[in-house]
Formats: structure tokens, C-alpha cells, sequence
């Protein structure tokens, strides 16, 4: 079988289950007495472990199996979750982590896991291997056959049963029937199953276990089922359940397997086939709370797996979203000018179909935006193990509490912000958070917590990452930066506290004492804030001594569509983002004065310098210092301001970002062009250039 | 026999160049064009060509020929050569004609002010019209162009 179609599926299924087996362990390792959390990531890594074996990553298949047989001896009560095997869990999830990434990097998904192994298996050594273990392990590997068809009892299953039959377990063949008059059949079987995993592991039942959840079966079910109780004993105890009506278990040996297991399998074969690889669920969605995140996994998974089954969310391909843009602007261009010949022609049909078409292109746009949003959960769902690793090797107890995960940005933002954000959230780990001794003199918790928050406001989305650490003394920073050759004395006595905090982002600068391996290396904040920059976003420090400090990170909603101020100079038109305009005004000659050979302009009690953009542009038609009024715009970057002086305002407008074209080489202060109404190129100006 | 091509003539002053044919997008009437300030001169701005803003740049002035005032005849051709659309300012263009490889000759030093390396060859058509086929992809060589801007500057 050629797998390579199913390849890509299976790279976004396996990190799919990676994330979700390290969520689980994080919140098993917050939370280790909560069983149904172990049923989870058993589940997960079983499915993980068919999924590779299928597809050939045996080394894959393998750890993953290691990992199994630890989890399920605590699933089953046989052993304590402690430090040491959430660790050695966790490097196990490493390694997979990598393996998977080999794999998508065209790898063949080889890695040396023996020590990973011999860890994992020391762990299990601690206690007797137990019959669920084999039959789980056997299961397993059953599960993807199963999905391949719908064989009732294959060779996996028949072989475990021989197995546990073999080291000595009893095999039973359960004949449940219940009441023709019970009106809640498939909770009186859940019971039973419920019941029979006490003791026990079901290994198989007619009908599926989807199909038994789901009521369709008439009144009666069967399952093979290992155990060491008696059949006897088992009888009694599903007798004692309500609503059976009978009840048959008869212990099979190997001989009335073989004749069973045949026997089964043609009575059975004119029942509705189940389609899904259920196998793996039968103990463990049954068993817990768990069974409602079971069922959505397996809606999630099913149809990938069987195509079969309806679901209510496609995978697109990024390339067609951006291709649906594209034409989207297009489309949004024409309706600009349609607006403008309407307004012209003055025909009142003619207005109020575009007005129609107006309003729909916007809810047109609205989603074509939204369907390109994503919950910055995906970035987000990496951090709390990062946090733990991190507070970990720098023994420090950290709670990262994530709000807002479910906060949308557009993917192209999100794909960019991953970096700065983890070396934000390093550095508040690192230099925020401080040590527990410290945090107990300084009469707080011995617990430091960092704040990871996102949130809309506007027409941006915020990210903040506050600790409640020891925060930052600016004399420290006005030091350090003198020091360095940053800042002379002189300058450094102007600064104020917020300022000198924001230093922290100068090139070239770190205040680590000691330099850790895990931020601090002089290198980094700088990048992060010229990475967000180039984003169109910003990003501030607030800190308050002794109670800790707030990187708040603020990224546009959107990189292809914005709000621009347009604004004529002669006969010359330029968009300025609106996001980066203060105010717009109008200043008299005698309000700007020359302050060495700069001209500045007083505004709003300091003085800001105001640039000429027909000079730098050398536009032809227009010079603003023949004028005796000069309309202004004030742009920031950061905490600094400049007045751009312009001709005219012509208004606001929304407008869509086209490059220049690869032949052109960079223009300084101009980021890009736009198309206008009246089908005339707009070049947008980059604020960012005219402040340094 | 080499095989035939197809060839977009134009005009220049009195020459007459050619550009292959499948390396031409389409040939536009003069169009209004937004200036891109802090250029080179010969790049006479931005155009938008049914959605896509295209630079434009004139074909005189990158030759070193003296920049004309544009008529009607005068006509943008966008070609699109390494993944790079770009628009050509040219006098005139109104001929396609089928050339064959051979016919095309390596071209002398200096063709009508023009240096070799922005040339094919030259090919003789009839009997007294000679074509200069372009080397679009070293007209369009960014290298060239910093070379050119520091002797200008």
C-alpha cells in the first residue's frame, strides 16, 4: 500500500495527539490523583502507537508502546504518578515530538529512544506486569487493522486472547441480555462494561461499542472479556445490576476460542458493520468522565481515518485562503469605484444597488477576514509545558495562567509571533519570577505566577505576559545602559522611570547578574521588539517594583486590509495607517521654529519634529513652507512623535495592501501601494521611517 | 531550418526592437502612473494594471536615450520575465511578426547607443529593416542598475 497519501494526515494527526498528550500531562501532573486524566492520555498515545504502527515508524511505535505500558499501570492503581516518571514521560514525549518532525522534514522518523526505553521500562519493572497490560499492548496494534475493515475477531484480538490465556488468565464469553421493557438500554450496557473494567478487560463486543452507545442493538450483547475472577463470579455480579435479564459467561479455553471466535463471527457478520477503529475505547471511554471527550476525539479523528463519517469542519488549504483574498481586494477595489461612479452618475437605482452591494461586500469581507483568523491558542498551547520545563530547571514554582487563548489574529500574524512570545514568557520565567527563597523573604507565595492574556480592543488584539515578580528597578536599568555606552550620564538624568524601562529593548542591552542558558545572552529583547514592529505592532513595558511586570504586546487584527488616512500633496495622493496617526492639525508658520537647522513644532507641551514630505519625496507641485497654514499629521512609533506636513486630508478609508512589484527596489518611507476608487496606485507611507 | 518564433516589434526613436512573444503579458495604451519617489529616473512610477500595481519603466531612459514626450502611440508593454512584471514605455508598437532562429545574428558592440549585453542579436527582415531583439532578463538586472545609479551618483 502507498502510504505517502496518508502521510500529511498522519503528521497532523500525530501532532494533534502530541498536543493533547502534553496538555494532559500537564494536567495530570497539577492534578496526579485524577484518574480520568490518565484514561485520556492512554488513549491518546494508543491511538498515536496504531497510527505509527501502521504507517511503518516503528521506533515511533514502539516508545510510544513503552509509554503505555507505564501509563497503564497507573490507570490501573498499579502505580503512584511521581516526579520522576512525569519526567521521564515527558522526555518520552520529546523524543516523539522530534520523531514527528523528522518525519515531516522527509525523515524516515529514526531516533535513538534506548534510554527513553530502559527508563521507562525500569518504571514498569517496579511492579508485576498485569493481563490489561497484554491486552491493551495487543489492542493496540488491533486498532488500526480494524479501521482498515471491519473483521469481528481478528488475528490481534484472537492472539491476545490465546496470550492471556496462556500466562494464565481466564477468557470469558459474556452473553448480556437485558430486559425487553428497559427503557434506557445503552446506559444499563454502559453499566455493565462499567462494571466488567473493575475487574477486567474487554477486549471485543458485538455490536461495537459505538453502535452499543448509540442504542443500536435490540436487547442482547456479547464480548470477550479476560479476567481472574471466575465466570461464575462475573455472572453473579452483572445479575446484581438492574433491568438483566440474563446473563451468560462461560470461560473458554483454547479449543472453544477457536470454535467460539468462528462461530461469533458468522452469527454476527449480518449485524450492521461498525466502520470506526472503536477498539482502543472500548475500556476507557466506558470507564470514565472521560467518555464525552472521548466521543468528540473520535468525531475528530473518525473522519479523517474512515471518510465516512459527516463532519462540520474541512482543512483548506492556506495557499486557496490567500488566493480568496486576493480576489477578494480585487473585488473590494471595483466596489470602491462602483461607489464613485454612482456618486457621479446620480441614478437612484444605480446608488441603491451598490448600496446593496456595498453592505454585502462588507459582510463578504467580514468573513473572508475571519476564515483567515486564528485562535492564537495554537501558539498559545506550547507554553505551559515550555513554563514547566523552564521553572523546573530553574527550581522555581511558577503557575502560568493562560486567559483569552481563544482570542482570533490573522494567520499571518500568527505565524510570525511565536518567537518573540516565547522569549517574552523565557524572560519573565528567568528575570521576572524570583526564586522561591526570595518570593518567601519578600513575604509572597513561594508560588510565582505569570499571566498569559490575550485580548481584543479595537482594531488590535493585545497579548500581555505579566508576572508578579520582583519587577524592575530603573535606576538599575539607567545604570546598566551607561555603562554599556548606551546613554551618557547627561541623557540618562532626562529619563524618566517608564522611559528608562523601555531601555530594556535597546540593541545590545541585557541586565542579567548572571548569565543563564535560558535568556539573558545580551541578545533578544531588541529582536523582539523589531520583530513585532515589523508586524505594524508595539510592544511596552509596565512594571511596578516589588510586585512585578507587564510586556503588553499589541499586533494588528490584519497585515492585508487597513485603515489608512489618504492625503494629498500637489497632485500627488499617499495613504498614512490610520494606526499609527495621533491627530491630525493645522499649524501657522510662526508656530514652527528651526532648532539646529531641525524644524520642530510645539505640541502638546514638548516640542516634535515636523518633517516635510515634499522634500523628502521631492514632490514637484508643493511645498508647504510657501503656505502660511500647514495641515499636519502627528505619527507615533513607540512613545516618540512626528508631524508630517501635507497638503489636504482627503479621508479615511479602508484600504488593501499591494507590494510594489519585486522589480523595484526598497523605497525608503514607503511600505507599499494601494489602489484608490478612482483606479489610480496610492502609495501607503511607512510611519516607521520617518522616526529613528 | 531552426525553428520559428514570434516577435512583438516596437519602436524607439527610429529603431525597431523585438521581444518574444510569450514573454509579453499584454500591451496597454499610456495609463495614468503614480510616481515612486526616490528611484531611479527611468523608473517612471506605478501602474495599476487590473488589480496588480506594476512599476513601469522607460524604455529610453534605461538605454541612455533622450526621454520623448509620449503621444498617442506611445504604448506600455508588460512583460514578465523571472517572475518579475514589469511595464515598458515605448514609442510605438503595432506588429507581431514570425522570425526564424537562424535568421537572428550575434549583434555588433553598439547598436543604435545600446550596449551588446541588453541584446539577443540583430535580425534583418525584408529588405531593409533591421529588428534588435532584447535580452529581457538583463534589461531587467537589478545588479546593473546599482552599478549604474554609482557611476550616475
Amino acid at each position: 500500500m502507498d502510504m505517502n497519501q496518508y502521510l500529511s494526515m498522519f503528521i497532523d494527526e500525530s501532532n494533534d495527539h502530541l498536543q493533547s498528550l502534553n496538555e494532559s500531562m500537564m494536567g495530570l501532573e497539577a492534578n496526579p490523583e485524577d484518574l480520568s486524566i490518565v484514561q485520556v492520555i492512554f488513549r491518546s498515545a494508543h491511538t498515536l502507537k496504531g497510527m505509527a504502527a501502521t504507517m511503518g515508524f516503528e521506533d515511533l511505535a514502539s516508545l510510544t508502546h513503552q509509554m503505555e505500558n507505564v501509563l497503564d499501570l497507573v490507570r490501573n492503581n498499579k502505580l503512584r504518578m511521581q516526579d520522576f516518571i512525569f519526567d521521564t514521560l515527558f522526555k518520552s514525549l520529546d523524543a516523539l515530538e522530534s520523531m514527528v518532525e523528522d518525519i515531516t522534514g522527509g525523515g524516515a522518523g529514526k531516533a535513538d529512544v534506548s534510554a527513553i526505553v530502559a527508563s521507562l521500562q525500569a518504571i514498569v519493572r517496579g511492579e508485576i506486569p498485569t493481563a490489561a497490560g497484554a491486552a491493551s499492548e495487543a489492542t493496540a496494534a488491533a486498532a488500526p487493522k480494524a479501521a482498515d475493515a471491519p473483521v469481528f475477531l481478528d488475528e490481534f484480538q484472537y492472539s491476545v486472547l490465546e496470550q492471556s490465556l496462556q500466562e494464565g488468565h481466564k477468557v470469558l464469553y459474556v452473553d448480556v441480555a437485558i430486559r425487553k421493557d428497559c427503557q434506557l438500554k445503552a446506559v444499563r450496557a454502559y453499566m455493565v462494561f462499567d462494571l466488567l473494567e473493575r475487574s477486567g478487560e474487554v477486549v471485543k463486543s458485538f455490536p461495537s461499542v459505538q453502535d452499543i452507545e448509540q442504542e443500536k442493538f435490540e436487547h442482547s450483547f456479547s464480548l470477550y472479556y479476560i479476567t481472574q475472577k471466575e465466570a461464575s463470579e462475573i455472572q453473579a455480579m452483572i445479575l446484581n445490576l438492574s433491568e438483566i435479564e440474563k446473563v451468560t459467561a462461560v470461560a473458554l479455553d483454547q479449543e472453544s476460542l477457536r470454535q467460539m471466535g468462528q462461530e461469533t463471527v458468522a452469527a454476527t457478520s449480518e449485524a450492521p458493520a461498525p466502520v470506526k477503529a472503536s477498539e482502543p475505547a472500548v475500556g476507557n471511554g466506558n470507564a470514565s468522565p472521560a467518555a464525552a471527550a472521548h466521543a468528540k476525539e473520535e468525531s475528530k479523528a473518525a473522519p479523517a481515518r474512515t471518510g465516512g463519517a459527516p463532519s462540520r469542519t474541512i482543512r483548506v488549504d492556506i495557499e486557496r485562503l490567500d488566493v480568496l483574498m486576493n480576489l477578494f481586494s480585487e473585488l473590494l477595489i471595483d466596489r470602491v469605484r462602483l461607489e464613485q461612479l454612482a456618486s457621479e452618475v446620480q441614478n437612484g437605482d444605480l446608488t441603491e444597488t451598490v448600496e446593496h452591494m456595498s453592505r454585502v461586500s462588507g459582510d463578504l469581507q467580514n468573513i473572508v477576514m475571519k476564515l483567515r483568523m486564528v485562535p492564537v491558542d495554537t501558539v498559545f498551547n506550547r507554553f505551559p509545558r515550555m513554563v514547566r520545563d523552564l521553572a523546573k530547571s530553574l527550581d522555581k514554582k511558577i503557575d502560568l495562567v493562560v486567559t483569552g487563548a481563544e482570542t482570533e489574529l490573522d494567520r499571518t500574524v500568527i505565524d510570525e509571533i511565536g518567537d518573540p512570545l516565547v522569549h517574552l514568557l523565557r524572560n519573565a520565567v528567568d528575570h521576572g519570577v524570583e526564586g522561591i527563597q526570595e518570593r518567601l523573604a519578600a513575604g509572597k507565595s513561594d508560588t510565582g505566577t505569570v499571566n498569559l492574556r490575550a485580548f481584543h480592543s479595537g482594531n488590535h488584539v493585545f497579548i500581555e505576559i505579566e508576572d508578579d515578580g520582583a519587577g524592575i528597578n530603573p535606576q538599575k536599568i539607567l545604570q546598566s545602559a551607561i555603562k554599556k555606552g548606551i546613554l551618557t550620564q547627561e541623557q540618562a538624568s532626562n529619563y524618566s522611570d517608564d522611559e528608562a524601562i523601555q531601555l530594556l529593548f535597546a540593541p545590545g542591552f541585557s541586565t542579567a547578574e548572571v548569565i543563564s542558558d535560558v535568556s539573558g545572552r545580551g541578545v533578544g529583547l531588541d529582536v523582539v521588539k523589531s520583530k513585532i514592529t515589523s508586524l505594524g505592532g508595539n510592544v511596552v513595558i509596565y512594571s511596578t517594583q516589588g510586585k512585578g511586570t507587564n510586556f503588553s504586546v499589541q499586533l494588528p487584527l490584519t497585515l492585508s486590509i487597513i485603515a489608512a488616512m489618504l492625503v494629498r500633496l500637489g497632485s500627488e495622493k499617499y495613504a498614512i495607517p490610520l494606526s499609527s496617526i495621533v491627530e491630525t492639525g493645522i499649524v501657522k508658520q510662526s508656530q514652527i521654529r528651526t532648532i539646529h537647522g531641525n524644524k520642530m513644532l510645539e505640541f502638546r507641551n514638548s516640542h516634535i519634529p515636523l518633517v516635510s514630505l515634499s522634500k523628502i519625496f521631492s514632490i514637484p507641485d508643493y511645498d508647504e513652507s510657501t503656505e502660511e497654514e500647514t495641515e499636519i499629521v502627528v505619527i507615533r512609533k513607540g512613545e516618540r512623535l512626528v508631524a508630517l506636513a501635507v497638503q489636504d486630508f482627503i479621508g479615511q478609508n479602508e484600504i488593501v495592501i499591494k507590494n510594489l512589484g519585486k522589480y523595484l527596489p526598497e523605497v525608503q518611507g514607503i511600505s507599499g501601494a494601494t489602489i484608490l476608487g478612482d483606479g489610480q496606485v496610492a502609495l501607503i507611507i511607512d510611519p516607521n521611517a520617518f522616526i529613528k | 531550418m531552426a525553428e520559428d518564433i514570434k516577435v512583438i516589434v516596437f519602436k524607439l526613436g527610429t529603431e525597431e526592437y523585438g521581444i518574444e512573444v510569450e514573454k509579453v503579458q499584454t500591451i496597454e495604451r499610456m495609463m495614468p502612473i503614480t510616481r515612486v519617489p526616490k528611484t531611479f529616473s527611468f523608473i517612471k512610477g506605478v501602474i495599476n494594471l487590473r488589480g496588480v500595481v506594476i512599476p513601469v519603466i522607460d524604455l529610453r531612459g534605461r538605454f541612455g536615450i533622450a526621454e520623448a514626450e509620449h503621444t498617442d502611440q506611445t504604448r506600455v508593454i508588460i512583460v514578465n520575465v523571472n517572475e518579475m512584471e514589469v511595464g515598458f514605455i515605448v514609442d510605438s508598437a503595432n506588429d507581431v511578426i514570425d522570425l526564424n532562429r537562424d535568421s537572428i545574428d550575434t549583434p555588433p558592440d553598439v547598436v543604435g547607443g545600446i550596449k551588446a549585453k541588453y541584446l539577443d542579436g540583430v535580425a534583418k527582415i525584408g529588405e531593409d529593416r533591421l529588428l534588435i531583439m532584447l535580452n529581457l532578463s538583463e534589461v531587467l538586472n537589478k545588479n546593473e542598475i546599482v552599478q549604474l545609479e554609482s557611476l550616475e551618483g
